[in-house]
């Protein structure tokens, strides 16, 4: 054993400190799995001091870490460095703290996101960063990752929600920024630390904000015969002064996807659906879907659908959310890019990309949020075909420097 | 004092003097009150985009934000975290700088929640670009969001990028006797208030509503309470306070004489807090102290390791 192991095995038990090869090979890739490492040992700590010990015998041995939550980064986030260890942080999963009236939570890091919202829950606020790997996905990674979801339009990302950290930089000191207060003083540490990529330090507790559960929603699924008259029919609720929680495209490979995955059904013969929702109070939402409703008739859908329930409204959403995990279905692997257009150029984006699909027979699904001009265009390909990979990422290359 | 017309002279200021502060219109002057030769922002006007479908804007630093609230109106949008002093003045690179949100901080975030970018000239006289010009910006460390609050002490802002807001139709006022119990079951429910403030004397609460006329109505009258003139919130905003506190509702008691807003997470005082930020007078910039961490330093020296601007300490 390595002298490097013999130190981590002075810090966790054996059955925390993984070394061999049936027991790395789960922590050898993130969710991009075309990449792959094997790290010299994953260890599993289950307290902060413990980590805060491993990171400082990392700094003394001068020993790559990489922090690890639930390893479903779509960026290689969380791919081992060789020689280097890997710090999974999943057991530190207790929420420390709930406080209703201030609407705050301290958690650890390894708490997977919807679980803030289910603790929530009783006290009518929730949690509202919502990434589709929310069911999964740990708060230390959103954090990492500024992770967004759908209704990032109205609420903003990770960031805008984060309050405090109390984190382990590499140096192995240990920092506490922020804390309870919606406000502070001094220049924004808890800014520059979310959305780090793992390069800054470990967050060992997240102080997060809660916002009250709007009470009412208006979710209208449209298909559209065009990519482009989505686009348009976006542009003009922008243009309506509404601010909808979410607004959302997906095109036809995705809904094949959706399709597959959760048997959603979507209105047939379109090449776009748009997901529009508002919300709030109620006597506001009853005003405001009467704009939304008249300003999508006159953009030309094919079909428009309005969730009449919350089942309803579940359903138009499990089919968004299970849209990328979903595309796994239609292909063997996939990259997935993110990438942010102005909504106005959204049209030409879309058609350069499936020009390039067409010219290079790779398959490119798309998912658009399209509220904050997010694209993600999914690029299949078959990893046992040789130099597929290869053409995927040229592909990807290309589409990035459009 | 120089006052550079562009960014380029902006850099040269920058690396005219061995020490070096930027100032805008110096309506929080405690924030600037250092041995320093002055960079006034003054000369750096003007709006360099605004794409009203994209929800942003591009604005130089020394723009008094005045200007763009009007040209945001002209689009029906607006900057939801109500700048402060703004009658006095204040320009968009001192809101930055000094990371003072108002009233409408409580719905949805202050100045951090919707800077996306920055141009800024650090102490070796690098005029970077950081964050970016679209509503969603995840890539790289956010530093534009570091740079709120920073006081100018790791470089001169230059020009700012921000988000912004389809502005409600109607706004509503309403003014309840203050309590602990009111404030929290208005700020935990399904009203969706845009700010709510407790007056100084701790006795009056402010409820303020955005959205459709008739609904506001309804709304109001559930929460109860009298409906009065929105012009209050200017009052509030052009307030010369002289300190900042950044606090939690649990803590609204100690802060009676104050202005408590955005649901307790700030009060703005006259008399001196037990712990704060001195926006005027000769009080420590920092009452009661503040944490610091050796990372501070860390990045004072990649940004500026001459200190040509002074440090937060300073
Ligand atoms: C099906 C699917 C859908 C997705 N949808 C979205 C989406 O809608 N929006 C979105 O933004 N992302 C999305 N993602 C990407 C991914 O889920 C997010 O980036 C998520 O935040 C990662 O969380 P994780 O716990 O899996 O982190 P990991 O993948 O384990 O780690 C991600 C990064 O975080 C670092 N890290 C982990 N824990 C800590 C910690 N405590 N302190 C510091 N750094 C840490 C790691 O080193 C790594 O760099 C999706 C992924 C999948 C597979």
């Amino acid at each position: 054993m390595s002298a490097a192991l013999e130190r981590l095995a002075e810090l966790l038990p054996p059955g925390r400190l993984l070394v061999r090869p049936v027991e790395l090979a789960a922590y050898e890739s993130d969710a991009l799995t075309a990449f792959r490492t094997r790290p010299l040992a994953v260890v599993m700590p289950e307290t902060a001091e413990e980590v805060i010990a491993i990171v400082r015998l990392c700094h003394e041995l001068q020993l790559p870490f990489v922090a690890r939550g639930s390893g479903t980064s779509l960026s290689g986030g969380s791919l081992p460095i060789a020689d280097g260890i890997v710090i999974a942080l999943n057991r530190l999963n207790r929420i420390l703290k709930l406080d209703p009236v201030q609407r705050i939570s301290v958690v650890q890091p390894g708490v997977i996101n919807t679980q803030v919202t289910t603790a929530a829950a009783p006290f009518g606020l929730h949690y509202a960063p919502d990434p589709s790997s929310q069911t999964i996905c740990t708060i230390g990674g959103n954090v990492a990752f500024n992770s967004g979801g759908a209704h990032c339009l109205k609420y903003g990302m990770t960031s805008n929600h984060v309050l405090g950290i109390k984190a382990v930089l590499a140096t192995g000191e240990v920092v506490e920024w922020g804390g309870g207060s919606r406000e502070r003083l001094g220049p924004d540490w808890c800014g520059l630390f979310v959305g780090n990529e793992g390069l800054f330090g470990i967050a060992l507790e997240i102080t997060l904000q809660l916002l009250p559960k709007a009470e009412c929603f208006h979710t209208v699924l449209a298909g559209y015969r065009t990519l482009e008259q989505a686009g348009d029919a976006v542009s003009a609720v922008i243009a309506s002064g509404l601010l909808p929680g979410a607004i959302e495209i997906m095109d036809a490979l995705a809904l094949e996807a959706a399709v597959a995955a959760v048997h959603a059904e979507y209105p047939p013969g379109c090449e776009a659906v748009l997901i529009v929702e508002l919300e709030g109070p109620r006597e506001v939402v009853t005003i405001e879907r009467e704009r939304l409703d008249a300003i999508l008739v006159a953009s030309a859908p094919v079909e428009m659908r309005p969730a009449h329930d919350a089942d309803e409204r579940m359903a138009i959403w499990k089919g968004r959310k299970s849209a990328f995990s979903a595309v796994g279905r239609l292909s063997p692997d996939f990259i997935v890019q993110d990438g942010v257009v102005p909504r106005r150029k959204l049209g030409e984006a879309l058609r350069r990309i499936a020009e390039m699909s067409h010219e290079t027979h790779i398959r490119v699904a798309n998912v658009f949020h399209a509220g904050d001009g997010n694209l993600h265009p999914l690029i299949l390909f078959d990893g046992r075909e040789s130099g597929a990979l290869q053409r995927a990422e040229d592909l990807a290359g290309r589409i990035l420097k459009m | 004092m120089i006052s550079p017309a562009s960014l380029t002279e902006l850099r040269d200021a920058v690396l005219s003097a061995p020490r070096v502060i930027a100032v805008g219109a110096e309506t929080k002057p405690r924030l600037s009150a250092v041995d320093a030769v002055k960079i006034s922002t003054r000369q750096l006007r003007g709006i360099t985009e605004y794409d009203p479908s994209e929800f942003t804007f591009t604005a130089l630093a020394g723009m008094p934000v005045r200007e763009i609230i009007a040209a945001l109106a002209e689009q029906g949008q607006y900057l939801p975290f109500d700048p402060m002093l703004v009658e006095a003045g204040s320009t968009i690179g001192g809101v930055v700088a000094s990371g003072l949100s108002g009233p409408g901080r409580f719905r949805f975030g202050g100045v951090r929640d919707f800077i996306l970018g920055v141009r800024f000239v650090d102490g070796m006289g690098r005029l970077l670009r950081l964050g970016g010009k679209v509503v969603k910006n995840a890539a790289g460390f956010d530093v534009p969001k570091f740079l709120v609050g920073s006081l100018g002490r790791f470089g001169v802002i230059g020009e700012v990028t921000f988000k912004v807001f389809p502005k409600p139709s109607t706004t509503l006022t309403l003014s309840l006797p203050y309590s602990a119990g009111t404030m929290a079951r208005i700020a935990n429910s399904r009203f969706e208030a845009a700010a709510l403030d407790v007056l100084p004397g701790s006795e009056t609460l402010l409820v303020k509503l955005g959205g459709p006329g008739a609904a506001l109505e309804v709304l109001a009258r559930e929460i109860g309470g009298q409906i009065i003139d929105n012009t209050i919130w200017d009052e509030i905003r052009e307030t010369p306070w002289s300190y900042k506190t950044d606090i939690t509702p649990d803590q609204i008691s100690n802060f009676k004489a104050a202005h408590v807003s955005c649901g307790g997470s700030m009060a703005f005082s006259h008399t001196l807090p037990a712990r704060g930020m001195t926006l005027r007078g000769d009080a420590p910039l920092w009452i009661g102290g503040r944490p610091c961490f050796a990372i501070e330093a860390a990045v004072k020296q990649a940004l500026d390791p001459q200190q040509r601007f002074p440090t937060l300490d300073d």
